[in-house]
């Protein structure tokens, strides 16, 4: 009992996990068919605020919900004034440049704070659930994802600013004609997208080691989740965490991480011909 | 050429440009210098290990140049960055062999990287040392490998671990060749101490969630749990270990914890701390050589933020004992030099008394078991003269000199 | 591509420059050198395999390198097994060929197209990386030849005149035979691609609509370009393998899928040279670079690609053609007293 109790609440976690890693990357990508390749890097940025941060004095939960979605916000619209701008419906110009962008992180964090630094210990400890014990932490992070995506959504559906949003993403040149200034509304999702995946790196850097390469191992898992979702940012991108997070996890508790990886990968592939346009292609259709 | 157009600014720069590019990074002080050549990654995911390595390096040779040199020249470094890729390992590898020609060469960090380049430096003939602890099993006479096997460490870390705290082990290990064997290596003497491995799990190494693994170990309930995790990714294992907790339920001991000297400094002391590890140094060895050792390393990287692990040690140990035989030998011919080295000479070095094996030119060594407190490792006990036995299992180079492998010890 | 290539001249051009490089340069050049030209040639081979399905089939693919890895690890261990290297030769070429073809069965009849083919291809090369590192254990060998995971496969024998096993190639005719194969490859594709099938396949990259509109079977027509291009990666990733001499699933990984885009991107989309020339400079790039201490090779590697994008989106053999039909013209409109051509 306990133990099935475990296994859920793991696997709840790594559903939380994956949406926090790809809602950032979902928004600048539903809203703007543009790949961000650095997202790896946006998310280290993120974990190095925090950890730079806190070994200044700063208090860690300002580093983690401030700071770091602040830096790693004003860095990505730096970024889509300096490059993605330029890009715009060039997708694989997009993705190559933002590759390069990519290693260009890795080597700048390296040359400028290193690839050592102290980094920051869990808040909370453990709590006790019958013979096993979880990290509280744990009940943070899925806490937050599930912020992120009622936050997106109220935003999204309530306020003029996601109306606007909407209107660009459905149709940007018919926005542009009524009066819309798309570039404002790009360089803005952008940020925010940003701002997002900066939130999410902070979140990381308390349970994983923060170090300048640390994104390539992410990167990845963020875009199947993505493209298994679809274009609809809060609908896609639960429904293909959710769906990948179980099977990933429910693989790696019966047999081990390896096999755990694989089915996520597979389960991806099977999706996506059956599915082409992502699960929110087919069904959800009108979804956020 | 009286106005600067902007097309000549740029042809200019531009030449400049390539002239840097295609000069290694130490200049050439002229050709009647000792070349020796150094291959540690730089850049790219194995960095954190490889600077450090690198910097103990070109202190040891400048150390070297300031007592005069050897044989009436200076020591020049060629040093390359193979940016954690193996296949530029192999081209470095061979153009220190061939274009440099070099006298010797230190470095490669992973098994990986070793088992890429030793074969081409043994093809050239170019003498190279491996200065990295490894699963053990290399048998080349064209190599000499300084860092500890599993044979030293795990067999003296395991009982003495199972003495604290009881005969359950739970293994935790990189999936990957080194992870294999410690794990196997462990097995073995955990067995022959009379306990019981109750379970071994093996991880990729970009695996960064160890959430499922840390309940079924909470679930298996053993006595300690050993760790062979290797590389950054690991890290999170231990952050989310002392996250959920268990730091005060069940210890850890690690065969590889703080071997880069980088995963003190990463971790927190919280996580960090009553972990144990052995391994041929730390920093807190107390005899006077590694005393003005570490001083010296501190004047010259006043800003290192890394702590001296056994791997740049051992680094440092390979230059000096090369050079202390090109004096001895008068001469930097890998034969003439081999001889000197396996004439059973002990060397005083920072880590203690080294000797080599001739038998597998491995490292007899001293080896130390010690635990991490606030980020430090305090020594808990010295074994003196531990040989590289898994590795003179399969090799002697004595009666076999042309081997040219690394063998597979099955256990 | 209304003309023959056997009108063009520049077609004769590449392939005397490469017969002529294959001739010349061991004489010419010390083998160190010849040895590092030689993975230029190998990895040009590989990038023409991109280049070919993506700029004469519309087909982008961020997972050439599973093919590659694939023809490495099935040439590495069949030579292992087989003891010469012939025949693991033609099943490196053989076996990703079909691989590709069931992929692209996968794909193509699947109707994934865009970025999602794009998702589908890196997903299968990441699947093959996750369990080609997986494989350390003992228990994973087939035949003689054990897989290895992270580390690899070592010791892979050195390719050999095809049935005299003991007649191993040294390094320059190592060089001399790779030059010919990437010739061959050359010549082929060029021929491929003039062919009525090539100017199909160019249509359907154009307009897919349009192009299965007219009656083409557009789904069969990149099903065969892909299998083409994942033969050729294999056959790359043979010769890296016997390189080398050792092999590990970096082969596999998507750092070497996105090399190969930056290669044809950086040359040229839509050209054979063009991705030649972008594994000359970006690799020399890479290797200069890791010998100098000044700045971090990664980070300089990555402005320089960003700079490609931003300031040579046509890459460069394409830019470079540009600037030299309009110097022609230019050159030719000076010479008939500022009038326009024709």
């Amino acid at each position: 009992m306990d133990y099935t109790l475990v296994v859920a609440l793991e696997m709840i976690r790594a559903i939380a996990w994956l949406v926090l890693l790809a809602s950032g990357l979902a928004i600048i990508f539903g809203m703007m068919r543009i790949i961000n390749f650095a997202h790896g890097e946006f998310l280290m940025l993120g974990g190095y605020t925090v950890v730079i941060s806190t070994n200044a004095g700063v208090n860690e939960w300002v580093s983690i919900l401030i700071l770091a979605p602040v830096v790693v916000g004003v860095f990505g619209i730096i970024v889509e004034r300096l490059v993605i701008q330029r890009l715009y419906g060039r997708i694989l110009d997009s993705l190559l440049a933002t590759w390069g962008l990519s290693m260009l992180m890795m080597g700048g964090v390296t040359m400028i704070f290193g690839n050592t630094v102290q980094g920051v210990s869990t808040p909370f400890g453990g709590m006790k659930i019958g013979a096993y014990q979880v990290p509280i932490y744990n009940f943070v992070l899925i806490g937050f994802a599930v912020l992120v995506l009622v936050a997106i959504w109220c935003v999204l559906k309530f306020t003029k600013a996601g109306l606007i949003a909407r209107a660009t993403m459905q149709n940007a040149d018919m926005a542009e004609a009524l009066g819309i200034r798309t570039r404002w509304v790009y360089m803005t999702t952008f940020g925010i997208g940003s701002a997002i995946t900066g939130l999410a790196g902070g979140l990381l850097a308390p349970v994983t080691g923060v170090v300048p390469t640390m994104g390539m191992n992410l990167v990845g898992q963020s875009f199947i989740t993505v493209i298994t979702g679809g274009a609809s940012v809060i609908a896609g991108t639960l429904s293909s965490a959710t769906l990948l997070g179980t099977i990933s996890q429910g693989v790696t508790f019966l047999t081990g991480p390896v096999y755990g990886d694989a089915a996520l990968l597979v389960t991806a592939l099977v999706l996506l011909r059956l599915l082409p346009q992502g699960i929110t292609g087919r069904i959800f259709k009108r979804s956020l | 050429m009286t106005k600067l157009s902007r097309r000549n600014f740029l042809y200019t720069t531009g030449a400049a440009a390539a002239a840097t590019l295609a000069s290694p990074l130490v200049a050439r002080a002229g050709t009647d210098t000792i070349k020796v050549g150094g291959l540690h990654d730089l850049s790219g995911a194995l960095d954190s290990t490889g600077v450090p390595m690198n910097q103990v390096f070109q202190l040891a040779i400048k150390e070297i140049n300031d007592a005069g040199g050897l044989l009436g020249k200076q020591v020049e470094a060629v040093i390359y960055d193979p940016q954690s890729n193996m296949s530029l390992y192999s081209q470095y590898a061979t153009q220190l062999a061939l274009k440099d020609k070099v006298d010797v060469v230190m470095g490669g960090i992973t098994s990986a990287s070793r088992e890429t380049i030793r074969p081409i430096f043994h093809r050239y003939n170019t003498f190279y040392f491996y200065n990295t602890q490894y699963e053990g099993g290399v048998c080349d006479r064209n190599e000499i490998t300084l860092g500890t096997t599993p044979a030293q460490t795990v067999k003296r870390v395991i009982p003495y671990a199972m003495n604290l705290y009881g005969k359950k082990v739970y293994t935790v290990a990189a999936d990957y060749n080194y992870g294999h064997i410690t794990a196997a290596w462990v097995k073995r003497y955990v067995e022959e101490n009379g306990g019981e491995v109750i379970a071994t799990e093996f991880f990729p190494l970009d695996v960064a969630q160890f959430g499922s693994t840390i309940s079924k170990i909470q679930g298996a309930k053993p006595d300690f749990v050993l760790s062979a995790m290797v590389g950054t990714s690991h890290l999170g294992f231990y952050r989310q270990w002392a996250a959920a907790g268990m730091k005060s339920q069940i210890p850890i001991v690690s065969t590889v914890y703080g071997a880069g000297g980088t995963e003190q400094v990463i971790l927190t002391h919280e996580e960090s701390d009553g972990i144990i590890a052995s391994f041929g140094y730390f920093e807190a060895i107390d005899n006077p050589t590694n005393k003005a050792f570490l001083e010296k390393v501190a004047q010259e990287y006043p800003d290192k933020k890394w702590v001296m692990s056994e791997i740049s040690e051992v680094t440092y140990e390979g230059m000096k004992i090369w050079a202390d035989a090109v004096k001895e030998a008068g001469s930097t011919k890998r034969d003439a030099l081999l001889e000197v080295l396996t004439s059973g000479k002990t060397y005083d070095m920072p880590a203690g008394k080294v000797k080599i094996d001739p038998k597998t030119q491995h490292a007899v060594r001293d080896v130390y078991i010690a635990t991490c407190k606030d980020g430090v490792f305090g020594i808990n006990e010295t074994f003196p003269d531990s040989q590289p036995e898994d590795t003179q299992m399969v090799c002697d180079l004595i009666k076999d000199p042309k081997s040219n492998t690394q063998y597979e010890i099955s256990l | 591509m209304e003309k023959s290539v056997l009108r063009d001249p520049g077609f004769y051009v590449m392939v005397a420059i490469g017969l002529a490089a294959m001739l010349i340069l061991p004489v010419v050049l010390d083998m160190f050198t010849i040895m590092q030209i030689t993975q230029y040639v190998v990895l040009a081979v590989f990038a023409l395999s991109l280049g070919y399905i993506w700029g004469f089939g519309g087909i982008l693919s961020f997972g050439q390198a599973a093919f590659f890895g694939l023809g490495a690890y099935t040439f590495a261990v069949a030579a292992i097994n087989i003891g010469e290297t012939t025949i693991p030769l033609i099943l490196a070429f053989a076996i990703p060929c079909l691989f590709g073809a069931a992929l692209g069965y996968f794909i193509f009849y699947g109707r994934l197209s865009d970025v999602y083919l794009g998702v589908v291809t890196m997903v299968v090369t990441l699947l093959f990386w996750k369990l080609a590192n997986h494989t350390a254990g003992p228990e994973y060998a087939i035949g003689e030849a054990r897989l290895g995971g992270f580390n690899g496969i070592p010791s892979i024998p050195v390719m050999n005149i095809p049935g005299e096993p003991e007649a191993m190639l040294d390094p320059v005719q190592m060089f001399q035979v790779f030059m010919g194969f990437l010739i061959v490859v050359y010549i082929v594709l060029r021929l491929l691609i003039a062919s009525d099938f090539g100017r199909v396949s160019i249509g359907i990259r154009e307009n897919e609509t349009r192009a299965s509109l007219l009656g083409y079977d557009v789904r069969r027509h990149k099903l065969v370009v892909f299998a083409i291009g994942s033969g050729i990666a294999g056959l790359a990733g043979a010769m890296w393998a016997t390189y080398q001499a050792f092999i590990d699933p970096n082969a596999f990984s998507m750092e070497m899928s996105a090399k190969a885009l930056v290669w044809v991107m950086a040359g040229g989309v839509g050209t054979l040279v063009g991705p030649i020339i972008g594994v000359i400079l970006l690799q020399w790039l890479t290797l200069k670079l890791g010998t100098m201490e000044l700045l971090n090779s990664l980070a300089v590697l990555g402005a320089i690609m960003m700079v490609l994008v931003l300031a040579l989106p046509k890459g460069i053999v394409p830019t470079l053609r540009k600037l030299i039909v309009d110097g022609w013209t230019l050159a030719r409109r000076k010479k008939t007293g500022g009038k326009a051509d024709e």
